[in-house]
């Protein structure tokens, strides 16, 4: 850790993307999102609305969930068009 | 080349910004800041400024835009009185902790309740340890002296922090005073072009505003904060030097009045020191050593100087225009006697409370403290440390 003499002026982050620093997917506690790739249209609204880093997306088409930046607050599940009525993203019970 | 004019010290400070011309102004009206903001907005009106006027719906978001557009990476600035100031306090801390230069004149007026539009200083005597420099003015003519030379001192790449002017609402902000303009280019090549730290708007360089720091830093982060004041004395002193070469008018961290000779002292803020200083002419003519100290930098305070400005004296008055409530004293006393604590000879110290609500301060007043501390001198006797003065009982 850094000591005060190396502080910036205002604590201003001068490093792009330092979050990726910080893996917050230990703050997810009841739920985890899950991906249905069969009804996933690669829309990549998850991806937008996403507060944290956890859609991945590859060649413009969605993968896999990154547990590690996941907190699970169930906005991509709820933004999620799905495909004719079935979504992509469900929030299911984290096994403990 | 300067300029003599009859203006009130919102006309001076509004013209002050004109020629500064901020990128960004965000405000709020409220008695008696109102009329300089007006002005302000006449300039912008009428063309002769390209500075973008936010009026927005409260003080709160006035400040909170200000500091967008400051760390957006614009010179801005505002201005305010009173519950005005007293509404922006949250983001006081976070203009200051940002380090964004943002300037604010204060008008100094009482807050609630009851209601009052007048003049006291407890707006901003609430707002001391927020981590505004403040800058205190006697007259219009400081006032504007004051609020160029703010912008200096905020935008100085060593400390980068927000300043408060403060002058006395109606007594300064509606009086109309003679004062002395400098032309519109001295003043625009001696604040010179905006240098922003840190833009938002440096899109190819991105960076954030603002991050959650928790207990493994925000400790280091405070001091680093605590540190900046250290540098902000040097600051103020080079600037007033500058601004000197271009008005001739000498600034410095206080005005000492027949100080240095005299026996006993009177510390007192602003348009007050005026009416004090006739009055100790008055003492100084019948034979009493009497002198005034009146600070100029109240935030960060300079402690060694004013300190060793008074130790000499044998009783000293301070004169405050705010109460603290909870059996405290005024909030100038307290760090005149901080700054005397630790010298083994000092003044007997007392506090008076005066003008609250734009209650007048008459020589009667400042001549009844000065026998009093006569009478303290020679006695070596303080009767009582904290009083009300020009009160009915």
């Amino acid at each position: 850790m850094i000591g005060w003499k190396d502080i910036p002026p205002g604590m201003v982050i001068l490093e792009a993307g330092s979050a990726m620093k910080i893996k917050t997917g230990s703050w997810r506690a009841a739920y985890r999102p899950k991906w249905i790739e069969e009804n996933c249209i690669h829309c990549l609204l998850c991806w937008l609305y996403c507060p944290d880093n956890s859609v991945k997306v590859k060649d413009g088409k969605r993968g896999e969930f990154d547990y590690d930046y996941c907190k699970g607050c169930g906005i991509c599940a709820v933004e999620c068009p799905g495909k004719k009525g079935n979504k992509a993203i469900v929030m299911e019970e984290e096994v403990k | 080349m300067t300029k003599v004019v009859a203006v009130t010290g919102n006309e001076a400070v509004a013209n002050a910004f004109r020629q500064i011309e901020p990128d960004v102004c965000a405000a709020y009206p409220i008695t008696p800041q109102t009329e300089l903001m007006q002005r302000f907005a006449s300039f912008v009106s009428n063309g002769q400024v390209k500075t973008e006027l936010i009026l927005v719906e409260s003080e709160h978001s006035a400040l909170s835009a200000c500091v967008g557009a400051a760390a957006a990476g614009g010179r801005v600035a505002t201005a305010t009185s009173s519950q005005g100031l007293a509404l922006m306090w949250e983001i006081l801390f976070i203009a200051a902790g940002f380090r964004l230069p943002i300037v604010m004149p204060v008008v100094n007026r009482a807050l609630s309740a009851p209601i009052n539009i007048h003049c006291d200083h407890s707006d901003a005597m609430g707002a001391r340890d927020s981590g505004w420099i403040q800058l205190w003015s006697e007259n219009a003519q400081e006032a504007y002296d004051n609020t160029i030379q703010a912008f200096r001192i905020a935008e100085d790449m060593d400390i980068r922090l927000p300043v408060m002017v403060c002058y006395d609402g109606f007594i300064i902000s509606h009086s109309i005073e003679r004062i002395e303009y400098l032309d519109d280019e001295t003043v625009k090549s001696f604040v010179g072009d905006y240098k922003p730290l840190f833009p938002l708007l440096d899109v190819d360089n991105p960076k954030s505003f603002g991050p959650l720091i928790l207990t493994d830093l925000y400790h280091e982060v405070r001091k680093a904060h605590s540190e900046t004041y250290k540098k902000v004395p040097q600051v103020v002193l080079r600037v007033a030097e500058e601004f000197e070469k271009i008005s001739g008018r000498k600034y410095g961290f206080f005005e000492a009045y027949r100080l240095e000779d005299a026996e006993i002292g009177i510390v007192i803020l602003n348009s007050a020191a005026g009416t004090t200083k006739d009055v100790i002419d008055e003492y100084r003519q019948r034979g009493v050593k009497v002198g005034l100290l009146k600070p100029r930098l109240f935030r960060p305070f300079p402690y060694e100087e004013i300190g060793n400005a008074l130790k000499h004296l044998k009783a000293l008055c301070v004169l405050d225009r705010a109460d603290a409530f909870g059996g405290s004293y005024g909030p100038l006393y307290l760090d005149i006697a901080a700054s005397l604590c630790n010298y083994s000879q000092k003044p007997l110290l007392i506090n008076r409370i005066y003008g609250l609500g734009g209650r007048d301060y008459m020589p009667e007043q400042a001549a009844k403290v000065i026998e009093e501390l006569m009478e303290i001198a020679k006695t070596g006797k303080v009767g009582s440390l904290k009083e009300y003065i020009g009160v009915r009982e």
